[in-house]
């Protein structure tokens, strides 16, 4: 949902970052209101996963110029915790397994972590119990998988289930979703989708960041952006996911190409 | 706090328990000769028979040479510097609290552990170990009342001399091994528990040793003995002061079950482990046994090993009686410059015996953890069985961890299975917390205790909590 007065919640301007010696964002720019659903699109290698983890405060990730504000603070100040208690979530494309360490307890160890930072009193186990049965009808979650390990041993679909419950339990106010819907079959796809679009309200905004179109068939972004080589090289409405399905992405390696010759024709004359 | 070097910065907590108590010792001289055990034995005012006990440990301790087959590096020790007995000042024995040294009570009151009546833990018994000697222990009378013998070893040895003599050096004999040897001819104190038949202990019983001497080695002795159908918990805690050079401490831990009787000893060991260049810090040569002498009886070790410079210790159990049970549920964490050899022996001698090893070790740091476990199973153990199960977790990548399973059996209808995992937290798992809001430290103190959690079900409830935190804090600061 566009609204030209809504508030700003995450402002990018001319992000650069590496991991290791290899930079990968090249000057990344993006203003995202509260109510927007945005969508990165782009082949692999083209950052958009990069950037996702810079937000996040992925610690081999090195910021090397520009700048992100998240509602007015400097967000690359703060450590991944803070990020996320401030409601900053990153949704993984591989959620790692950590054996050993109870599902549902590191769900209310979470949520009262972002509780606390908000100023509202921590949930003890009962009423977290409470909260958690109601939050895992937005996934569709069987409550077993509340007394497993994190993640251990859960499918592809389980996994990423498990981040929308996490997310609708943190009820971030910026959501980044990486690939949320890699290694989906239709079903699963579906529901998370569902639980994605039930989560989002008019306070909250969704990057989505895919590689295909179907994500989108089944929650509408306001905007898509088109990264090439750690930039966003084109930036349209949701027909432009279309547009990117039918013509495939030559057209952006032109685009990109014809970018990249007009930057090196400029270099020489800031030079001089 | 998020990238890995600012982590390594990170100031590890210091040893809470560094603290050395000003108080006037009753030190004996250096060094290590028959005269010396004769001293000893006598200022201890031993019959006849503990004497000779002493002496013949030491004439065959003369004869042993150091093992040295374990994982361990340590410059060698020179026994003659060692003083073997230092007591502080006052009357061996105080018939009430009251007439102790106020400053040896404020020093237990400092370690967590309160002996006066207004602040005693409810339900456990507390003898509390300062040095060589034994300075108190609580609820006395009350353990009476059940029959129940909980007193120093010394103590044991004036009232009870028959119990000491039937079954001191009855598990593990004084010529067993080197540290075992040095212990018989020397002990000072420790603890003595007698459970009578059909008694179910009815309160937790705890020794708190503390070592407070800079040059003093230490050498308690622990008998529990559980008659037919009895049982207890026994939990032992330990601290010393902080030095920059190293204490001996060679234990011995002895421990009987009659038929259907049951033994459960936690230990909870958090000597001083040296700082992290390795300076100082307690060698801990420990040897622990227990002897499952009826049918049906039952022995179940915990431990959770976090100090220490060098830890050499292999509780075992002696599986005689037909269906008797062996546990060993052990957590050793090493960090710094801190070396642990550490694991069990189960020998199956009786028919249908069964026995559970859970070992979880930790190694961070520069620090090197090793388990050694033996699984012996006799021509006469019919249906034994045994299950073990050692995993190690890496906390960084300079540290090292190493398992050698040992399994002999001459059964081959026993049932051995031997698991083993080594893992390693990974930045990926760590971030993947702190992008859920949880705090790096705490993120890895929930892994670690996710991987002790087996292990610490099996803890006292009282001390489940304490031994988590314990892990928390000796890891602060250690990942990067």
């Amino acid at each position: 949902m566009i609204r030209p007065d809504a508030p700003v919640l995450l402002e990018i301007r001319d992000l650069h970052a590496r991991v290791e010696a290899k930079a990968i964002l090249k000057g990344v720019n993006l203003t995202i209101r509260a109510g927007e659903i945005h969508a990165v699109m782009g082949r692999n290698g083209s950052g958009k996963s990069t950037l996702s983890k810079v937000l996040a405060g992925h610690p081999s990730y090195t910021v090397t110029g520009g700048s992100v504000t998240y509602r007015g603070e400097n967000l690359l100040e703060l450590d991944p915790e803070i990020r996320a208690r401030a409601g900053v979530f990153l949704g993984f494309q591989y959620p790692v397994e950590i054996p050993g360490v109870s599902n549902l307890e590191f769900l209310r160890v979470s949520t009262n972590a972002r509780r606390v930072h908000r100023g509202e009193a921590e949930l003890d186990t009962f009423e977290f119990e409470d909260l958690v049965r109601e939050r895992l009808q937005v996934v569709q979650m069987d409550p077993a998988f509340l007394e497993r390990s994190v993640n251990e041993g859960f499918s592809g679909g389980e996994k990423k289930r498990n981040e929308i419950l996490q997310m609708a339990l943190l009820e971030p106010l910026v959501a980044i979703l990486d690939e949320t819907d890699s290694g989906l079959d239709i079903d699963a796809l579906r529901i998370v989708a569902g639980g994605v679009n039930h989560l989002a309200t008019p306070d909250t905004a969704t990057l989505l960041i895919t590689h295909y179109q179907r994500l989108l068939d089944a929650i509408t972004p306001d905007y898509v952006h088109v990264m090439a080589a750690g930039r966003i090289l084109r930036t349209g409405g949701k027909e432009l996911a279309l547009e990117l399905e039918q013509r495939g992405y030559d057209w952006v390696d032109a685009e990109l190409a014809a970018l990249e010759g007009a930057d090196a024709d400029r270099q020489p004359a800031e030079v001089a | 706090m998020s990238s890995p070097q600012a982590v390594g910065d990170l100031v590890s907590q210091p040893y809470k328990y560094g603290f050395v108590t000003d108080i006037e010792t009753e030190k004996i001289a250096k060094g290590l000769s028959e005269d010396v055990v004769r001293l000893i034995s006598s200022k201890k005012e031993e019959p006849a028979f503990l004497l000779d006990f002493r002496l013949r440990a030491y004439r065959h301790w003369l004869t042993m040479v150091e093992p040295d087959w374990a994982a361990l590096g340590y410059p060698s020790i020179d026994y003659q510097e060692i003083i073997y007995y230092a007591a502080p000042k006052q009357q061996a024995k105080k018939a009430s609290l009251d007439e102790v040294d106020p400053k040896l009570l404020e020093t237990f009151d400092k370690l967590g552990i309160p002996l006066s009546e207004q602040k005693r833990l409810s339900n456990v018994a507390v003898d509390a170990v300062f040095d060589s000697v034994s300075i108190a222990t609580t609820y006395k009378e009350k353990l009476a009342e059940h029959g129940v013998i909980f007193c120093s070893i010394s103590e044991a040895v004036k009232e009870h001399p028959e119990l000491i003599e039937a079954y001191l050096g009855t598990v593990v004999p004084s010529n067993d091994n080197y540290f075992a040897a040095l212990n018989s001819a020397v002990f000072s104190d420790g603890s003595f528990v007698f459970i009578p038949k059909g008694v179910e202990c009815p309160m937790e019983l705890s020794t708190y040793f503390r070592i407070n001497s800079g040059d003093t080695g230490q050498f308690e002795r622990t008998l529990i003995v559980a008659e037919e159908g009895a049982s207890v918990s026994y939990l032992e805690g330990c601290t010393a002061p902080m030095f920059d050079t190293n204490q001996l401490h060679a234990a011995v831990v002895e421990l009987v079950v009659l038929d259907d009787a049951s033994i459960k000893y936690s230990t909870v060991q958090n000597w001083y482990a040296g700082d992290e260049n390795g300076v100082g810090g307690i060698y801990n040569f420990v040897t622990k046994r227990g002897q499952c002498r009826g049918a049906r009886s039952k022995i179940s070790w915990t431990q959770v090993e976090t100090g220490s410079a060098i830890t050499w210790k292999y509780p075992s159990c002696v599986l005689q009686g037909a269906d008797s049970v062996g546990e060993f549920y052990s957590v050793a964490l090493t960090n710094n410059r801190q070396q642990a050899d550490t694991g069990t022996k189960m020998i199956h001698v009786g028919p249908r015996t069964r026995s559970t090893i859970v070992s979880k070790g930790i190694s961070a740091g520069h620090s090197a953890n090793s388990y050694r476990g033996l699984v012996q199973i006799g021509p006469k153990a019919e249906g034994a069985k045994n299950y073990s199960q050692c995993d190690s977790m890496l906390i960084g990548d300079q540290a090292a961890a190493n398992t050698y399973p040992y399994i002999r059996s001459q059964q081959p209808q026993a049932a051995v299975e031997h698991e083993a995992s080594t893992c390693r937290i990974s930045e990926d798992q760590l971030f993947y917390l702190q992008s859920r809001g949880i705090g790096f430290e705490e993120a890895v103190s929930m892994m670690v205790s996710g991987f002790c959690r087996d292990v610490f079900n099996q803890l006292p409830m009282e001390f489940a909590a304490e031994a988590d935190k314990l892990l928390a804090l000796k890891l602060e600061g250690s990942v990067g």
